[in-house]
C-alpha cells in the first residue's frame, strides 16, 4: 500500500502501483455498492411492487376514489403554498438584501429555521397554537375557521417548512442584480414600483420559479408535519403521503407502490425542471 | 452585502436632490415591505414556537421534568442519539468515498448519473425511503432470505429504523464536502505523493485537514437531519413503546394518546437540540473555507 516502499527499491516499484490501483478499485467499489445498496436496490423493488400486476393494475390503484383524491387534494395544496412563498419569499428577499433595519439579524436567523426544526416538531407547533384544545384554536373554532384537521392547518404546515426555499434561491441572485440598474432607472424618473416590475423582476424570474418549484416538490411529500395537523379524513384531508403510510398500515402494499411510484415520477420531472432552470451552476459539482 | 449598502449612503443626498417626495414616498414603501417580511415571520414561525415553549410549561417545570424524564422518553432519546450517532458516521465514511469518486477519481462513464442518484433521497418523500425498507425486507421481499439466513430482523426493528435514516440523511455529507474538496485542488495531495507519502497517511494528513469545515458541516446537517427523522421511521419502526421508538416517534405516539404536555415537552427538546446544531453551522459558515 505504501507509496514509500515505491521510491525505494526497483523490484517494489511494480508492487506500489498495483496496491495503489487495488486501492482505488476497492475505493470505487464501496462507493458504487454504497448507492446501489441505499438507492438503486430500494427504487427497484418500489417499482417492481408497483408494476407487478401490470400496467391496468396499476393505473386502477391511481384513480381509486381516494388515491385520486389524496393525489388532487395534495397538488391543490402544493399550488398554494408554491405560489404564496413566491410572493412573501420574493418580499423577505428583497428586503432583506435592499434594506438595513433592527432586528434584521434575528429575521435571518428564523429563515433558516425551518431547515433545523425537525418538520414533526414544526406540526406540533401548530397543534400547539391553533388546536381545537388551545385557546386561540378555540376561539377560532368557535368563529367558524378550523385549521387544526383542516386544509389551512395543512397550508400553514407547508408554508412553515418551506419558507426558506424560494428566500434562499432568490436572495444570491439579487446581490448580483446591479443596485445601480436599479437606482438609474429610479432617479431617471421611474416610480418604485415601475423600477422593481421592469428591471428587478425579470432578474429574478428564474430564481423565483425555481424556489417555488423546490417548494412545490417539497410540499408533494412532506409528511412528518402533515400527518399531524392534517387529521388525514380520505377525500378531505388525506394528503398522497399519509395515504401511502394508511395504506402500509392497512396491507395494501400495491396500492403503496402506485402511489409511490407517482410521486417519484413527478418529484423527478421537477428535479430535472430545477437542474435545467438552475443550468451550469450544478454541473460545476462534477466538472473539476 | 455591505457593498450595496455603502452605495445606497452615497446616493441617498442626490436623491434627495433630485425629488424630496419621491424619497419620502420610498421610505414608506420600504417601511411597508419590511413590516409585511417581519410580520409574516412573526405569525408563521415565532407564534406557533412561542405557543409551543408555552404549552410544554402549562403543568409546571414539575410536570415538564417528569415527562422528559419518564423510561419511556429516555430511553427514546437514547435510542434517537444511538440512531443518529451511527447513520452519521455510516454516511460520513461511505459518502466520503463517493465524494473522493466523483471529485478525485478519473473521469467514467455514467458519472452524472452517479452524481444525480446522490440526490435522490432529497426527492423521495420520508414514508416512500420507509416503504422501500419494507418492500426489500418484509415478508416475501427480495432481500428476506438474506436477512432470514443472517438471523437479522430488518422490518420493525433497529436496523431498518437504521437503514431508513441513512437513505433520508444520504446526500448532505457527499454534498458539503464535494465543493470544498473541488475548491481545495490537487497540488498539496500531489506534493504529499511525491514526497513519498501513502494515500491513507495523503488523505489523513492533507486532505481530511483541508477538506475539514466542510465535512463537518455536512456532519451536523446529517446529524440534525436524522434526530428530526419521521415518516421513514414510523413506516418501519412497528412502533413498540421501549423498545424502537425515538424522540420523534415518543412525541407522535404522545399526540395520539392526547399526552400534549409529554408531545410538547419532548417537541421542545427535539427543537432545542436543533436550535444547538444550527447556532453550530452558523458558526461553521463563518469560516473562511466553507464560504458560499
Amino acid at each position: 500500500m505504501s507509496a514509500g516502499s515505491a521510491r525505494l527499491g526497483g523490484a517494489s516499484t511494480s508492487l506500489g502501483p498495483a496496491a495503489a490501483a487495488a486501492g482505488r478499485w476497492g475505493l470505487r467499489l464501496t462507493a458504487l455498492c454504497y448507492l446501489g445498496f441505499m438507492i438503486v436496490l430500494p427504487l427497484s423493488a418500489v417499482i417492481a411492487s408497483g408494476f407487478k400486476e401490470g400496467l391496468s393494475a396499476f393505473w386502477r390503484d391511481i384513480v381509486d376514489p381516494t388515491a385520486f383524491g389524496a393525489i388532487k387534494l395534495t397538488i391543490w395544496m402544493a399550488l398554494i403554498v408554491a405560489a404564496a412563498n413566491a410572493l412573501m419569499g420574493t418580499i423577505t428577499a428583497y428586503v432583506m438584501v435592499r434594506y438595513d433595519f433592527p432586528g434584521k439579524r434575528i429575521l435571518n436567523g428564523l429563515i433558516d429555521l425551518p431547515f433545523a426544526i425537525p418538520t414533526l416538531v414544526t406540526g406540533v407547533m401548530l397543534v400547539a397554537l391553533y388546536g381545537p384544545q388551545r385557546t386561540l384554536g378555540a376561539w377560532l373554532t368557535a368563529h367558524g375557521m378550523q385549521i387544526i384537521f383542516a386544509t389551512p392547518g395543512i397550508i400553514l404546515a407547508l408554508l412553515l417548512v418551506t419558507y426558506p426555499f424560494v428566500i434562499r434561491t432568490v436572495q444570491p441572485v439579487l446581490m448580483e442584480v446591479e443596485k445601480g440598474q436599479e437606482e438609474a432607472a429610479f432617479t431617471l424618473g421611474a416610480s418604485g414600483w415601475t423600477t422593481f416590475v421592469r428591471v428587478v423582476l425579470p432578474a429574478l424570474a428564474r430564481a423565483i420559479v425555481t424556489g417555488s418549484l423546490l417548494t412545490f416538490a417539497r410540499a408533494l411529500g412532506e409528511f412528518g408535519s402533515v400527518v399531524v395537523v392534517a387529521g388525514n379524513i380520505p377525500g378531505r384531508t388525506l394528503t398522497a403521503p399519509v395515504f401511502i403510510y394508511s395504506q402500509i398500515e392497512s396491507q395494501s402494499l400495491r396500492s403503496a407502490s402506485a402511489m409511490s411510484i407517482f410521486l417519484l415520477a413527478v418529484s423527478f420531472c421537477l428535479i430535472m425542471l430545477i437542474e435545467w432552470l438552475q443550468g451550469r451552476k450544478r454541473k460545476s459539482y462534477v466538472a473539476q | 452585502m455591505s457593498h450595496s449598502r455603502t452605495g445606497v449612503k452615497t446616493l441617498e443626498p442626490d436623491s434627495l436632490n433630485v425629488s424630496g417626495t419621491r424619497a419620502a414616498r420610498r421610505s414608506l414603501a420600504e417601511r411597508l415591505l419590511i413590516g409585511i417580511a417581519v410580520a409574516y415571520a412573526a405569525l408563521l414561525l415565532v407564534g406557533p414556537l412561542d405557543a409551543m415553549g408555552w404549552n410544554a410549561f402549562a403543568g409546571g417545570a414539575g410536570e415538564f421534568f417528569k415527562q422528559v424524564t419518564s423510561p419511556d422518553a429516555i430511553s427514546a432519546l437514547k435510542l434517537t442519539l444511538l440512531i443518529a450517532a451511527a447513520s452519521t458516521a455510516i454516511n460520513t465514511v461511505f459518502g466520503l468515498s463517493v465524494a473522493w469518486l466523483l471529485v478525485r477519481d478519473k473521469p467514467f462513464p455514467g458519472r452524472g448519473i452517479v452524481n444525480s442518484l446522490v440526490d435522490l433521497p432529497f426527492a423521495v418523500s420520508p414514508v416512500i425511503a420507509g416503504f422501500m425498507l419494507i418492500l426489500l425486507f418484509g415478508r416475501s421481499g427480495w432481500l428476506a432470505p438474506v436477512a432470514d439466513r443472517l438471523g437479522i430482523k430488518v422490518v420493525f426493528a433497529l436496523p431498518g429504523m437504521l437503514l431508513a435514516t441513512i437513505f433520508v440523511s444520504l446526500p448532505f455529507v457527499i454534498r458539503e464536502v464535494m465543493p470544498v474538496w473541488i475548491q481545495v485542488g490537487t497540488e498539496q495531495e500531489h506534493a504529499a505523493y511525491t514526497m513519498g507519502a501513502s494515500h491513507l497517511q495523503t488523505f489523513w494528513h492533507v486532505t481530511l485537514p483541508a477538506i475539514k469545515w466542510g465535512l463537518l458541516y455536512g456532519v451536523s446537517l446529517s446529524f440534525a437531519r436524522a434526530v428530526g427523522e419521521i415518516g421513514a421511521v414510523l413506516v418501519v419502526s412497528g412502533n413498540v413503546s421501549g423498545m424502537t421508538e425515538t424522540a420523534t416517534l415518543f412525541v407522535y405516539r404522545s399526540l395520539d394518546d392526547r399526552n400534549y404536555v409529554g408531545a410538547f415537552a419532548m417537541a421542545l427538546i427535539l427543537a432545542v437540540a436543533s436550535f444547538l446544531i444550527l447556532a453550530l453551522m452558523e458558526w461553521l459558515n463563518k469560516r473562511p473555507e466553507i464560504k458560499r
